[in-house]
């Protein structure tokens, strides 16, 4: 098919039908959106929950349209594990109940995926499914024109040429046009996670009771420390309607040298104490993976050249914040290249300058914002292997001390408290790291205090 | 929907994978690109780091075997691999893992 097509958006996940239909919307009418997978969500993984910041903005009545969401999330929790205890945190509020349900829901990508690019045809987008993009067609000047696609084996290569006058391109986390474009480095084992999940089916009204569940609300679990063996990552469980989502996440340099299967990794956290009656006597309906990029601010690649946009986890445009908002990051990188193509094709000029007001809408938005806030998180972390493999069992071990219940008299107790802490974990180190967490996060007044650092530097 | 909600029954990775839908290709969409690079490979990192196990080491043969066809196409592998030796790409359009939950 040799067709020319004003924009081709590359992946149909959240990031590129954001793009598509934001296009549609404002009266692109020859879109063009190309799957690989049979149907679009087919090829598509989350944990569960998607944040509908974006979605609002471009389709505000999403529900009354259907949007398969599962169970809107007003409550999360937090927890660290050993290998026989649990420390817990968790927030409810119940006005996270009422619309817009503080744009949290639990989704099963198969389901939402397919729909929201339902709605994108509705609005005049093209879907092309089962069409893989392979790599990009240029003229003589570098200009990005068209999209070689590989469509069944067998067909010849000039039948999967598409052109256009710009491509958007949100092929996913493995990102491998941009990297034959030169536009990013190759992953590093520190910038990526894997992570596997189960959709576990259990009665509607097993799920309900099990996790004190109201009507449609739901809970989002994320677990640290034996839940993943004690590696850099994080189990989760996820309630949807009639099942559960439950996995883990691991750097890809911890599986390394720990010498774990993420299977392995995800069957040991299923068996966990505090785990296992959640989800006891479940039907695994199916397993899945998927990477998740994690480099965060520093990692993330050249954004456009002439023709040519990058969005979603194609761009690493994930949020290292504790919320892990990454859908919004990825709608929301959607909407702004959109609306950037949009100027173009406005002043038919397609080539790298006029695209760069991509860059100035994300750094005005909280998109590069909260990455740049964030953006020496990953560094930290993965220097900070304690926080994992060490510190919730010290921390489980001075709990254990505090709830024991026994003769010895309060006054030991403390001490005991205290001795344990310094042991298991160090009064200092802990300061320390709170201190650098916090640096890393700029968090907690950190402005105010770089401010008075800076007096005392320049005073004194 | 009759459980037995007092016990799970426990599946075996091959069980887990046969859940999942995969219409593989013909032709394989990986490769390792220079086999002698395997035999010196100290941890073969591929062969556990892959969460459907695509590739095991065959001691007889003294070679990895790809089963491309269980492959879930996440591109751990690609980045697990110290040697940088897997030639990955994704399957044709259409082809490949089908994820029917996600």
């Amino acid at each position: 098919m040799k067709e020319k097509f004003s924009v081709i958006v590359i992946g149909a996940g959240p990031a590129g039908t954001t793009a598509a239909l934001t296009l549609a919307q404002r009266g692109i009418k020859d879109v063009v959106l190309l799957e690989r997978g049979n149907y679009p969500g087919s090829k598509n993984v989350m944990g569960g929950v998607i944040f509908t910041t974006i979605l609002n903005k471009i389709m505000p009545d999403f529900l009354e349209k259907g949007a398969p969401v599962e169970r809107n999330i007003p409550k999360r929790c937090f927890a660290l594990l050993t290998p026989e205890s649990e420390i817990f945190f968790s927030f409810k509020n119940n006005e996270f109940n009422r619309p817009p349900y503080n744009n949290i829901f639990t989704v099963l990508r198969g389901k939402f995926d397919k729909w929201f690019a339902e709605e994108a045809e509705k609005a005049g987008v093209m879907l092309l499914c089962n069409s893989v993009a392979d790599e990009l067609i240029k003229d003589k000047n570098g200009k990005v024109i068209g999209v070689q696609t590989r469509v069944t084996e067998g067909t010849p290569k000039e039948e999967g040429q598409i052109f256009a006058d710009v491509i958007i391109c949100a092929e996913g986390a493995n990102s491998t046009i941009a990297l034959k474009e030169g536009m990013r480095e190759k992953f590093d084992q520190h910038s990526m996670a894997i992570a596997v999940k189960e959709v576990i089916e259990l009665p509607k009204d097993v799920i309900e009771d099990r996790f004190h569940l109201e009507g449609n609300e739901g809970v989002a679990f994320e677990y640290y420390g034996d839940a993943v063996q004690g590696l850099f990552g994080s189990g989760f469980i996820y309630t949807n309607k009639t099942n559960i989502s439950i996995g883990i996440g691991v750097v890809i340099n911890d599986i390394m040298n720990a010498k774990l299967n993420p299977n392995d990794i995800l069957e040991h956290f299923k068996e966990h104490p505090c785990i296992k009656p959640l989800i006891r006597g479940g039907k695994t309906l199916e397993y899945s993976a998927h990477m998740i990029p994690e480099g965060g601010y520093k990692k993330i690649p050249k954004l456009f050249k002439d023709g040519f946009l990058l969005v979603g986890d194609a761009a690493g445009f994930i949020s290292t914040s504790p919320l892990h908002e990454g859908s919004s990051l990825a709608m929301a990188s959607g909407m702004m290249a959109a609306e950037t193509v949009i100027e173009a094709i406005g002043k038919n000029d397609f080539s790298s300058v006029t695209l760069s007001s991509y860059i100035d809408k994300l750094e005005n938005s909280f998109v590069i914002k909260d990455m740049k806030k964030y953006s020496d998180v990953p560094e930290v972390l993965k220097n900070s292997p304690e926080l994992f493999n060490k510190w919730p069992g010290g921390l489980a071990s001075v709990l254990t001390e505090v709830f024991t219940i026994s003769e010895t008299p309060k006054e030991i107790v403390e001490e005991n408290i205290m001795n344990k802490f310094n042991y298991e974990i160090g009064f200092v180190p802990f300061i320390i790291k709170i201190v650098q967490l916090r640096n890393a996060m700029k968090s907690f007044y950190y402005g105010f205090s770089k401010k008075i650092e800076d007096f005392v530097a320049t005073h004194w | 929907m009759s459980v037995n909600l007092k016990e799970s029954k426990k599946l075996s990775l091959e069980d887990k994978i046969y859940l999942t839908k995969i219409n593989a290709d013909k032709e394989p969409h990986l490769k390792i690109i220079d086999r002698q690079e395997c035999l010196k490979c100290e941890n073969r990192e591929c062969t556990y780091a892959c969460p459907v196990t695509t590739y095991t080491w065959e001691e007889t043969k003294r070679e990895i075997h790809v089963a491309f066809e269980n492959c879930f196409e996440c591109g751990t592998c690609k980045i697990a691999c110290p040697h940088d030796n897997i030639d990955w790409k994704y399957p044709h359009g259409g082809s490949g893992v089908s994820f029917k939950y996600g």
